[in-house]
Order: C-alpha cells, then structure tokens, then sequence
C-alpha cells in the first residue's frame, strides 16, 4: 500500500485550544491511509488578509508559509482553520495576479528563496470531499451517527470572498453531505453562512454571546442535538460564549459544538481520547451516548 | 438632503473623536482613494449591505448610510461604531449588486483612523484568563482590526 504524504500547516489556535481539531485530523488521515507532517518553520498567517490595496505588507507572513511548502517539496498545503486557508489562498490569489506584488515581496524575504508560484492551499474539508469522497468515506465508517440531528454552520472564511470559497457562498452543501454521508440527520438553518462574532469576543463577548444565541437557538428550536462546524473562532464563539448567553436568555440552552473532525473520527470507529472532545463549555460525551453511539466505557468523561 | 445624511454618529464623550483628531482638509473619498479603488458612487442606495448584514442591530449607521455620509464628505462617519462592528464577514460584499466591496470600505475608514495611531481596543483592560482562554487567532484579528 503506497501511503501518500501531505503537507500540514497548522497556525495558532491548532496547537492551543484546538488542539483536539488536530489530533482528531490526524486520527483520519492515518484511518484513510494517509500521511500528514506538518510544515517546518511555520508562522503566523495573519489571521486576517490585507483589505487595504497598498497594504503589502501584511501579505509576507502567509508568502513565506507558502514558500516553505514550495522548498520543503511540497505542492499543496492542507489547512485545518478556516481563517487561515482564507489567509493564504487570499495571498496566493495576489501575487499570482501580480508579478510587481510578488518581486516586492520576494526581496523583502532575506533567508527565504524566491515564491514559485507552485503551492496551493486546501482545507481540510475540501481533502475529504475532493479528494477522499463521500463514497470511499461511508464505506469505512463502523459508527454511523445514527439518530443524532446535526446542524452544519458555516461562518463566513470557508465561504466568501468568493475567490477562495470552499463552496457556493449563499447554499453551501459541504457540511451538509459531510453530516449524511456520517449517517446522521441535516438540520438545515438560516443563520449557517452569517458570522459568529469573530474577534468581538475580546472586546465586545456580549455581543458575540447575542450571535451565539440567535444562531443556536434556531438549532434548538428546530430540535438539533448539535452543531458542526470547522473554524476553531466559530467553536469558541458558539460554544463558549453560547454557554454564557445561558445567563442572559431565560431557559436557554446551548446545545453542543463539535467540530466535523470529531465526527468523522467518531464515525469511523477511531479510538477517542478523553482530550479528543475535551475544552467545550458544552461537554459532547453524554449526548453521544444517549444516541448510543459510544458506549460509556469508551469516553471516559474528564 | 437624505436621512441619512442628517444622521449624526456616536462618538465617545470625554475624548475628542477620531474625526475631531483626524485633520482632513480635503474630500474624505480622496484620502480613501490611495486605499481602495472602489467606485462609491456606484452606490444606489438599495439597502442590500444592511439588509443582509448579521451585525445590523449592533451597528448605528446601516453600511449603506457610511458610503452616504463619505460621499456627502461628513467626516463624522469616522467616529461610527459600525465602521468598528463590522468584522469583516464579506456577505455585504457578496451581495452588493453595485460589485462594491463595502468590508473594504469599511477597512479604509478603520485604517484612516489607526494608522494615525489611534487604537480602538486597549488589550490591557483584559483579565489574566480572558488572555488565556480566547482562541489565539481572535487576539491576532483583534489586533489586525483595532490596533494601529
């Protein structure tokens, strides 16, 4: 068996709180007879892509985490966070558009070699539906999500700006497909491609908990036992400061937050670590062992 | 002269507002021309932006009344809050018939301000376990956003 070898770039958040986005990431790969190293000497992306046309500058740190793919011998860098395949697909977009970007760029990287224009970035989502498919994936899977209703968020970096959208920016389907190929139920909602909240958690969490609510309530309303979603802000967001929006709507409740990671891996019958669904403010594990897909003993509950 | 024109914009009390600050002699969409090429005066007010905007509740000028007012040249669209409400979630973009990148309007008005050195957001007011708690990349957006 030939196993393939991709290229990972993980950013901040993948190696803090969401660590378990990661290790669940890898779990798949391994299951699906893949490998997966991670990128040497990787930065920061940015988080935020340059909207200001003279604003160069803040396209270096993705530039140089795409030429480090290039001479590490790589073609394609798989992203788990959503921000940062914005991010880097936003630059790659730039300076394969504009020879003058990219020799400014280039001569402000002393250590680094030249940008070949050769790399392209894809998120991990993309990877499963693209290139593994739906198909290839049911056939493996030995926990099908039987029973549970899932409702698919979105957010807004895997979808817009259109360029570098992973899907259809108004009916996107990805997470959708992902949730039936699992065997579980689509809970369908309005509020899937409208943003979280994003940075205001730091300055303004009140508003963010006011997105969290009006977005997980629908959910709740429409009998969803869950949200999936990929992009580690939007988890923190709908799940932390939703749990807090508790305190500020009288008889709600947020419903868990996992990320399709943690689904897949549980679907495919992968061992569970504790860590794997740990640091939610909504714990998952007794939701997934009152549908019984997992059985007490194997998630210890920490 | 339109509503939204007449509207007058929030502005914090003691200290002196960004466009008080902000000595522009000219026409506001001048200094916003180095930035963003985007052509303001396409705009026909139809309300798509704010219609679709998730942060529309939260913002005290709809995004069609910010390119109203840079148009008009009221340079008190610098002290709005929704200049800094908007977190750059692109669906105004997306939708605009016009094909006007407003998330990119909304960051020339933001970077004319910080790159006076004017900060929005003071990271100090923050608790030990906000710092430490919060997903990495809101802080590094935080700083992209609100920080000069």
């Amino acid at each position: 068996m030939i196993i393939v070898q991709y290229l990972y770039y993980p950013g901040c958040t993948l190696k803090t709180s969401a660590v378990n986005l990661e290790a669940t990431a890898f779990q798949i790969m391994e299951a699906l007879g893949h490998e997966m190293v991670e990128m040497e000497e990787w930065n920061c992306c940015g988080v935020v892509s340059s909207l200001t046309d003279d604003d160069l500058m803040h396209h270096l740190a993705p530039l140089r985490n795409l030429v480090h793919a290039e001479d590490q011998g790589f073609e394609r860098i798989i992203t788990l966070c959503d921000m940062c395949a914005n991010t880097l697909k936003q630059t790659n977009i730039r300076v394969n558009e504009s020879e003058e970007d990219l020799e400014k760029l280039n001569s402000f990287m002393d250590r680094e070699n030249d940008y070949k224009k050769t790399v392209r970035v894809q998120h991990f989502l993309e990877f499963i539906r693209d290139d593994v498919g739906w198909k290839v994936l049911k056939k493996k899977l030995k926990k099908p999500l039987k029973g549970m209703k899932i409702m698919p968020y979105y957010g807004c970096t895997l979808l817009r700006p259109r360029e570098v959208a992973i899907d259809d920016a108004e009916e996107p389907r990805v997470l959708a497909d992902l949730i039936k190929t699992l065997g579980g139920e689509c809970i369908d909602n309005p509020f899937k491609i409208e943003c979280c909240g994003s940075h205001h958690t730091i300055d303004d969490k009140e508003l963010t908990s006011r997105r969290a609510y009006k977005i997980s309530k629908y959910a709740l309303d429409k009998g969803a036992d869950a949200i999936m979603l990929s992009c580690p802000l939007c988890r923190f967001n709908l799940d932390v400061r939703g749990k807090e929006a508790e305190d500020m709507f009288t008889g709600y409740q947020q419903i868990p937050v996992f990320y399709y990671t943690q689904l897949v891996a549980i679907a495919l019958g992968l061992d569970i670590e504790p860590s794997d669904l740990a640091g939610h403010a909504v714990a998952p594990e007794q939701l997934l062992k009152d549908k019984e897909i997992v059985s007490a003993e194997e998630i210890v509950v920490v | 002269m339109s509503e939204a024109t007449e509207k007058e914009c929030s502005s914090s009390n003691s200290t002196p507002s960004p466009s008080e600050v902000i000595k522009i002699d000219g026409d506001l969409i001048d200094e916003m021309e180095d930035l963003c090429d985007e052509d303001l005066f396409g705009c026909y007010q139809c309300g798509t932006c704010a219609a679709g905007c998730p942060f529309i509740e939260e913002m005290d000028l709809t995004p069609d009344e910010v390119i109203r007012k840079v148009i008009m040249n009221e340079k008190d669209v610098l002290d709005s809050r929704t200049i800094w409400i908007c977190a750059s979630c692109y669906t105004c973009a997306e939708r605009c018939p016009r094909d006007i990148d407003i998330t990119k309007i909304m960051e020339v008005l933001r970077q004319l301000i910080l790159r006076k050195n004017i900060d929005e957001t003071d990271i100090n007011d923050l608790s030990e376990e906000e710092k430490r708690s919060i997903p990495q990349m809101a802080f590094v957006c935080l700083f992209r956003k609100n920080i000069g």
